[in-house]
């Protein structure tokens, strides 16, 4: 009789459904998986190593591209871990203008996670669809920041500058019909905020729709529903955070539990799952969509009503107005020092952490009183989530571990740094 | 929030006892230091105790303090002797003093789902040359690939870990390049050799450079708190 053997088998690190560069050797008895060993690390930039070698504001940008999916949220952890070494107090228009760029960076996630997971496990549509509304999403990230991705936004004391008066338009070029462009300019008229007013109005529709393709569809629920159970416990013990924990049951959210910026004074819900399965994850995160645009259209009332300063008014953290430095001297000596040397953050170490749409995104930061940081760790979401692939995908066969890798939404900017 | 930070604090002190080195409050944050010796028993009682419950590792990493609180670019003579160039390492570097007699030391972030309270754990490994401190796996199966990675970055080693590689660098790497000695810009670069049809490590070519020198500043508006 002939001996058997189980097979060791290679998936990516170029495969399009291990969501970038997963490498995962499988050990498999036919087509179930005894044993996942992924390799990480192939997009190891030392991120945490460049941000020592430079003063603190330069660093904001290697932020954006950690998560390459969810660029503010990156940001905002840092800045947070800055300003708890700084003790300084963010003005509360930036702290909304903050939490509206959280929730819309929040949206911008889930969509393309849901776009990206649905396109792995079979629904073509669903990635069409999510591009659409990402579209307009990244279209508010440049009109505040002039990037679509890489925003640079949040700077420590406040946001770089505030809400644009007038929402750029589109405009007409031979590569579209003018009846495109017109279509595309309707919601354009006004402000930034009338347009992100607009946007959180009608998407809750949009999110109607996604579900009508997915929610009751049977091939997802078959491919989804009792794939990757993690129970409460040890979801907790295999320090998994965000959907990836509510999923299972636990309402955590550091929004709730422990909130920053302005998230105590703002009305929404956490959703919970109840099995811990791939498909009760899908059915947490949609439910994130909806009550993101929730949040986003009590920011957008409280921001029309309310104007102010945007940035703290200390000339040491914060460069002075472009118009100043036209005649005052002393701004003229801030900007330049700024820019060159930077700011001296007082000696200490500090932790925050933020809500991110992937999990609990935290920035620990050693400061030993210089302009640079002594040691920056990320701590990122998705790395504990990765760590776990081994127990979730062991027992299952080969596709779902497509299921798995798409359940978990991990981005590799993050996981490798 | 500070009270309840306070009322934590208390709490790990009557816990811990004098096992304990320090037990410090910053920022709103709670930081114990323990010797590396009681770290296993203290691991265990922070999450069996049902008054603590740190149900789960949020944070694992590695600190390396040699050159902590050097500065490239000193300010103070400059009025003297005229500002340096500021592109040379600091002279002597050290990482001992008092409050840190070692140069590696592992931070744990731990955090209560149940309690809703967070703790730092700070353990110093006592010898330099060859760091070493006992595994956490089995209290918290997150530090997994946390000691992977600060073992990769930093080469400390973890007793017990049950499969300790390297997790971030490059198959075949050597060195661990978040230590401080180790330059930003490595060692070796890769190309592609066209005559030999495969992959080549070389040397790097590049110098590694300071684009802004380290700077450390007396600030007055801090002063008052440094002393007190």
């Amino acid at each position: 009789m002939a001996e058997i053997q189980n097979f060791t088998m290679n998936f990516g690190p170029q495969h399009p459904a291990a969501h970038g560069v997963l490498r995962l050797v499988l050990e498999m008895d036919g087509e179930v998986i005894t044993k996942a060993d992924p390799h990480v690390g192939l997009l190891h930039r030392g991120t945490e190593k460049l941000a020592e070698s430079k003063p603190y504001n330069q660093s904001i940008g290697y932020m954006d591209r950690l998560d390459y999916v969810s660029m503010m949220c990156n940001e905002h952890g840092y800045v947070l871990a800055i300003e708890k070494l700084l003790n300084i107090d963010v003005p509360l228009r930036a702290q909304y203008i903050r939490v509206m760029f959280d929730e819309i960076t929040r949206i911008l996630n889930h969509l393309m996670w849901l776009g990206a997971h649905g396109l792995d496990i079979g629904a073509m549509t669903m990635f069409l669809y999510c591009f659409r509304e990402r579209e307009d999403l990244m279209d508010c990230y440049e009109a505040v920041s002039g990037t679509r991705m890489h925003a640079t936004y949040y700077r420590p004391g406040g946001v770089y500058r505030d809400l644009p008066e007038q929402m750029p338009r589109h405009e007409y070029s031979k590569f579209r019909s003018r009846k495109d462009v017109d279509r595309l300019n309707e919601n354009r008229e006004g402000s930034l905020l009338d347009f992100i007013d607009a946007f959180a109005d009608a998407f809750p529709g949009r999110v109607d729709e996604y579900e009508t393709l997915l929610t009751d569809n049977r091939i997802w629920k078959q491919r989804t529903v009792n794939i990757g159970v993690v129970t409460p416990e040890r979801a907790k013990a295999l320090g998994f955070t965000g959907p990836m924990l509510r999923g299972s049951g636990v309402a955590w959210d550091l929004r709730k539990k422990q909130p920053y910026e302005v998230y105590a004074k703002l009305d929404f819900g956490i959703p919970v799952g109840t099995n811990g399965d791939c498909y009760d994850r899908y059915l947490v995160r949609v439910e994130e969509l909806r009550q993101s645009a929730k949040i986003i259209k009590q920011c957008v009332a409280w921001l029309r009503e309310n104007p102010g300063p945007v940035m703290v008014d200390d000339h040491k953290i914060t460069p002075p107005e472009r118009v100043e430095m036209k005649g005052d001297m002393e701004s003229l000596i801030h900007h330049f020092k700024l820019f060159t040397e930077g700011y001296c953050v007082p000696e200490g170490e500090s932790y925050a952490a933020v809500e991110h749409p992937k999990g609990e995104f935290g920035v620990y930061l050693v400061s030993d009183g210089a302009n640079k940081p002594f040691r920056v760790k990320i701590r990122a979401p998705g790395f504990s989530h990765m760590a776990a692939m081994d127990e979730m995908v062991r027992g299952h066969m080969l596709a779902d571990v497509v299921a798995v890798i798409g359940t978990m939404d991990v981005v590799f900017g993050e996981i490798d740094r | 929030m500070s009270d309840k930070i306070a009322a934590l604090a208390g709490l790990l002190e009557a816990r811990l006892g004098p096992d304990a080195e320090a037990v410090a409050i910053a920022n709103a944050e709670l930081t114990v230091t323990l010797p590396a010796t009681g770290l296993m028993a203290a691991a265990l009682m922070l999450r069996d105790d049902p008054e603590l419950g740190f149900d789960t590792l949020i944070d694992l990493c590695g600190i390396d303090y040699l050159g902590y609180g050097g500065d490239q670019w000193k300010t103070e003579p400059a009025t003297m002797t005229g500002f340096s160039r500021g592109v040379a390492a600091p002279e002597g570097e050290s990482f001992r003093n008092a409050d840190r007699p070692f140069r590696f030391a592992v931070a744990y972030h731990l955090l209560s789902v149940e309690h809703n309270h967070r703790l730092r754990l700070r353990v110093f490994c006592e010898d330099p040359d060859y760091p070493r401190l006992e595994s956490v796996v089995d209290v918290w199966p997150a530090a997994n690939w946390f000691e992977r990675e600060a073992f990769d970055l930093f080469g400390i080693l973890f007793d017990g870990h049950p499969d300790l590689r390297r997790l971030l660098t490059d198959y075949g790497f050597v060195g661990h390049p978040f230590r401080k000695d180790f330059p930003l810009s490595g060692h070796v670069e890769v190309r592609y050799d066209p005559e030999r049809g495969r992959v080549v490590y070389e040397p790097v070519s590049i110098e590694p450079r300071t684009l802004v020198p380290r700077v450390i500043r007396d600030d007055a508006r801090y002063a008052d708190e440094q002393e007190g």
